[in-house]
């Protein structure tokens, strides 16, 4: 899965220097667990929250959940800047579109927005993007962009780097037909199980859950996360 | 082309899954059966990594197969003489420390790290990791190679000590199964082998009797 490679061999513009901290020539990245699962009515998506400069974490409490419309939101991945810059442009494009139309968006075309902008712009950008959200004539949807510009429509997605560590996990506790708690569950012991494994993820877990009726966000510190035997 | 910029930072990691888990009365080790080259050439469908080093003290390699298999030799007739020395089977520790000492000593010419498991007289079931740059560490339960980068969630979630031998084999077979379903280096059979006191048992479960998941 392209979209878990965290980069963390950028441009050097600086050689080794006693005077300043060698995370200050590296890029910041999101380097990151993301996730997104589609339940009947709606979505989940969730997030760590942890934003680093080479091994320095330059954010500890980031929200990666992105509003893009009133009931699309999407996750980011990947170098930080560039994930702002898509989603602010695609949020004006969205904007403007819904306004022509004069009706809610469709999550299809906020996730097709991504594509172009991450296909087209494939050799200089890093961003692994799930967009997810809900919309009268699909419900609750989830499409995964990730590193490449590819686009895919997927029940449940995961994403960034701690990513690879919570594809078992995933794969076999994942069943159709979950309701909104079971997925908030699912994707609150996902999120932990990567954020133990991954020095890239950390922090507070950030979920939301879109629906016909809105978006609810919540926030689980650490100390409330799911314990497992082993950590 | 990610795993050539991979191998080149971390070194070379043989396109596999293994694992060894203690439960309640001995161990499981476990691992597919896929050998490739390169990651677009399978060149065995069924290979057993799983090395008999004494009679209840097995072994799985994860790095390069030439290094591992040197290693083993090495270590199965260490341990055969230092058995016969003693007028015992040899300790699991033993066997490990074997191993980890072959790897220390010759940490820049070797690629290879080691799972031992087994179960001695002393201390009953064991599960030792040998690293590739030769630490040797005794932990409840460990995976390697390749494939266990995806299922680090699954068995850190279902892990619970004192399995009874039906539910550590149900755990073992998922995690393999999970593993072999991501990584396209690791793939064919399960092959497991259960240790306790009365010996070692081999089971291999071929691909149409795995665990399937939702998406399959």
């Amino acid at each position: 899965m392209a979209a878990t490679a965290a980069m963390g061999f950028p441009q050097h513009l600086s050689s080794f220097n006693d005077l300043v901290p060698e995370w200050t020539s590296r890029e910041v990245s999101t380097g990151t667990t993301i996730m997104a699962v589609e339940f009947d009515g709606g979505v989940v998506m969730g997030a760590d929250s942890r934003t680093t400069t080479g091994a320095y974490i330059a954010n500890r409490v980031t929200d990666k959940l992105t509003p893009i419309h009133d009931q699309i939101f999407c996750c980011r991945s990947g170098s930080a800047a560039d994930t702002q810059a898509i989603a602010d442009a695609v949020t004006y494009q969205l904007g403007f579109h819904s306004i022509e139309l004069d009706e809610p968006p469709l999550v299809q075309t906020a996730a097709n927005l991504f594509k172009d902008m991450c296909y087209r712009y494939r050799e200089e950008l890093m961003a692994g993007i799930i967009v997810a959200g809900w919309d009268k004539r699909r419900g609750g949807q989830v499409y995964t962009v990730p590193v490449g510009g590819m686009l895919t429509r997927q029940p449940v997605s995961v994403g960034g780097s701690g990513s690879s560590y919570i594809y078992g996990y995933v794969d076999s506790n994942y069943r159709t037909g979950m309701s909104k708690e079971e997925c908030l569950r699912f994707a609150a012991g996902a999120l932990s199980l990567a954020m133990e494994r991954d020095g890239s993820s950390g922090g507070v877990v950030r979920l939301a859950v879109i629906s016909e009726q809105g978006v609810e966000r919540q926030v689980i510190l650490g100390n409330q996360l799911p314990k497992f035997s082993t950590l | 082309m990610d795993r050539y910029f991979d191998q080149s930072i971390k070194g070379v990691s043989t396109g596999t899954t293994i694992l060894a888990v203690k439960f309640n009365g001995g161990v499981i080790i476990g691992s597919d059966s896929r050998a490739s080259m390169g990651g677009s050439y399978v060149s065995s469908k069924t290979i057993n990594k799983l090395i008999q080093v004494h009679d209840r003290i097995f072994c799985c390699i994860a790095g390069s197969l030439a290094d591992a298999q040197a290693v083993t030799k090495m270590a199965k007739f260490q341990l055969s003489f230092h058995s016969i020395q003693m007028e015992s089977p040899p300790l699991v520790k033993a066997a490990a420390s074997v191993m980890k000492e072959l790897c220390y000593s010759n940490k820049d010419e070797l690629q290879a790290g080691f799972i031992t498991a087994g179960w001695d007289r002393k201390k009953g079931p064991q599960v030792y990791t040998v690293s590739l740059g030769g630490m040797l560490l005794s932990q409840p339960f460990t995976i390697g190679g390749s494939g266990s980068t995806y299922i680090y969630g699954y068995v850190d979630s279902k892990y619970k000590p004192d399995m009874s031998r039906e539910e550590c084999l149900q755990f073992a077979t998922n995690a393999i199964a999970l593993a072999m379903g991501r990584d396209n280096v690791s793939g064919g059979v399960v092959h497991l082998v259960v240790i306790t006191e009365d010996g070692a048992e081999h089971v291999v479960i071929p691909g149409d009797k795995l665990p399937k998941f939702h998406d399959e």
